[in-house]
């Protein structure tokens, strides 16, 4: 199954990945090859296994609705690039 | 042929919990900034989320509430997109295996009419955080106080065929959460959501392209904004034009919607099982052991009060209305046995008083007790009606109880038939003339004298033994 360079950015730009357009004739046979794999892998009946998403059997363990986190953020916001106002500031997301 | 109109809705409930879904961060509403953020909705590298037990139960309340089938075996999945309100990159949402899963069913009444409205499915996420877009030229400020906060969100099919429907639906559910006590229902702080989702199509044909009304905070706005929407599909495809898939904004100022950006193709959230959340097993006691702790529900209650306490439907539905409501009506009752005086006072002087001071029966500055305490001294003659309103505002300022207040402020009925014949006797001398006139046949003065008795009286002499003393003395 081979892709369009155009699917391959829009795939880097929902990915947030940017992608070099000298990188995007590789890019895009390198994706193909793994598309082609889950293609064969298709082939394969698996009408009665039962999809594993979680390869350990166990479940999930709990926590109790307790606060147990407090408050830090001034430590935090030296590590950010911008904040103000306790707020974290990032480029204008919205005209 | 006419457009038939197709809405589903997507309804975000905020559980009830103290912290967040897969942390131990306070979700206590209007914190300073970020104060209510740990490393974990940062979205620092190495913090692994562990889910907060309480949300278990909770959406297992609303599985068994609408009669889905609750998902034995749940599993977390991350939906992927970017936007600086969850820096993740992802939510953490569900997917595949939600907790609530299909079969629920709601019903509706629109004028009259009743209707079932399906409910998909219900899945537990986590919530995003605020952007601020206008405090800080060219850059957008960022809080993460809510980022995680556990909601439950609520899919309905498209079952509604009007505005109307919609807002029905949206109500039931809004008090159903409330009812289960695991939403407060909050619209304005934005602890219940509702999103439309909105398409016209003739029938007989495909679905129309939907477009997706989001985050409007009252029913009366969710109502005209729908209706809006609708009007422009039909002129859009009317003058054939294509419906867009996409997210539009209600402006209640303007009162139009308007295109917020095209919604990406479900696909693109590119969903996958999260690798940090092993799957959640629900047991058989695990359900029972909720249904155990089920409260009454709103349509049964209602039901019960037209059978049990002789209420008509209006008074039924209206003291249904809210848990709390409901709660309230039943301690009254429970004290006085007398349902429909109850009600009376319920809807009436209570409702009123709360109405006029914008609070909540459950603020109510009258308890249930302190009103059933003053039902109970009209019953046993101790004072009449009229006294007991000025009684309730007295209650409703603070100065105690009825018994108090009667006590304190010698407002006790007067039943003494010698000291309420003295006062006839009294007005009688006086209005020799309105005397004249009564005997000589006009009957409509008898009015005046009790009139005149009760005055007399500040109130307090018993009315019917007032007409019987009148009527005597008057032969």
């Amino acid at each position: 199954m081979s892709l369009e360079k155009s699917e391959v950015d829009t795939i880097s730009r929902l990915a947030a990945i940017s992608v070099d357009a000298t990188e995007v004739d590789q890019l895009t046979a390198k994706i193909s090859n793994v598309l082609d794999l889950f293609q064969r892998m298709e082939a394969v009946d698996t009408t009665n296994v039962e999809p594993m998403s979680h390869p350990l059997d166990q479940v999930q363990r709990l926590r109790e609705d307790v606060v147990t986190e407090t408050d830090h953020h001034k430590q935090y916001q030296k590590l950010a690039p911008a904040a103000e106002k306790g707020m974290y500031l990032v480029p204008q997301v919205i005209d | 042929m006419t457009w038939e109109v197709v809405i589903g809705l997507e309804i975000h409930a905020q559980l009830t919990t103290k912290t967040k879904i897969f942390s131990g961060s306070s979700i206590s509403y209007g914190a300073e900034p970020n104060t209510q953020a740990n490393l974990l909705d940062l979205g620092m590298p190495g913090q692994l989320p562990v889910l907060n037990k309480a949300v278990i139960p909770k959406a297992i309340k609303l599985g068994l509430a609408i009669g889905a089938e609750i998902g034995r075996r749940s599993v977390f999945d991350r939906k992927n997109y970017f936007y600086p309100d969850l820096p993740k990159g992802y939510q953490t949402s569900q997917f595949s295996f939600p907790i609530v899963d299909k079969g629920g069913v709601v019903e509706i009444e629109v004028e009259g009419e009743t209707k079932k409205i399906g409910v998909t499915r219900a899945h537990l996420e986590e919530d995003a955080g605020k952007s601020i877009h206008d405090a800080f030229p060219g850059q957008t400020g960022v809080d993460l106080n809510r980022a995680g906060t556990p909601l439950l969100e609520i899919v309905s099919e498209p079952d509604m065929r009007s505005a109307k429907e919609a807002v029905a639906y949206a109500k039931k559910m809004h008090e159903l959460v409330q009812y289960l006590g695991i939403c407060d229902g909050n619209m304005q702080e934005g602890s219940f959501r509702v999103d439309s989702n909105v398409s016209i199509h003739k029938p007989g044909t495909p679905f129309g392209t939907r477009a997706e009304l989001k985050n409007i905070n009252s029913f009366k706005f969710i109502e005209q904004a729908i209706e809006l929407e609708i009007e422009r599909q039909i002129e859009v495809l009317e003058s054939g034009g294509q419906v867009v898939q996409e997210t539009r904004l209600y402006d209640a100022d303007k009162n139009e919607t308007r295109s917020m950006r095209e919604k990406e193709e479900a696909n693109d959230y590119r969903y996958f099982p999260c690798p940090d959340l092993l799957p959640v097993v629900i047991t058989e006691e695990d359900i029972e052991a909720v249904r155990a702790e089920m409260p009454e529900m709103p349509d049964a209650k209602r039901k019960r009060y037209v059978a049990d306490f002789n209420l008509s439907d209006y008074d039924a539905a209206f003291l249904t209305g809210s848990r709390a409501m409901a709660e309230y009506f039943e301690a009254v009752v429970a004290k006085t046995n007398e349902a429909k005086v109850s009600a009376n006072w319920v809807m009436g002087e209570l409702s009123k008083s709360l109405n006029q001071n914008g609070l909540d029966v459950a603020d109510s500055p009258v308890s249930a007790d302190m009103l059933a305490g003053l039902i109970e001294r009209i019953q046993d003659n101790t004072i009449s009606g009229k006294i007991a309103k000025q009684v309730f505002d007295a209650m409703l300022s603070g100065e105690g109880s009825a018994d108090e207040i009667v006590e304190n402020k010698g407002l006790k009925q007067i039943t003494d038939s010698s000291a309420i014949e003295a006062l006839v006797d009294d007005v009688l001398a006086n209005n020799t003339a309105q005397v004249e006139a009564y005997k000589g046949g006009q009957e409509k003065m008898f009015g005046f004298f009790v009139g005149q008795v009760m005055k007399a009286s500040q109130g307090q002499a018993n009315p019917a033994q007032v007409n019987q003393i009148l009527k005597d003395k008057l032969k």
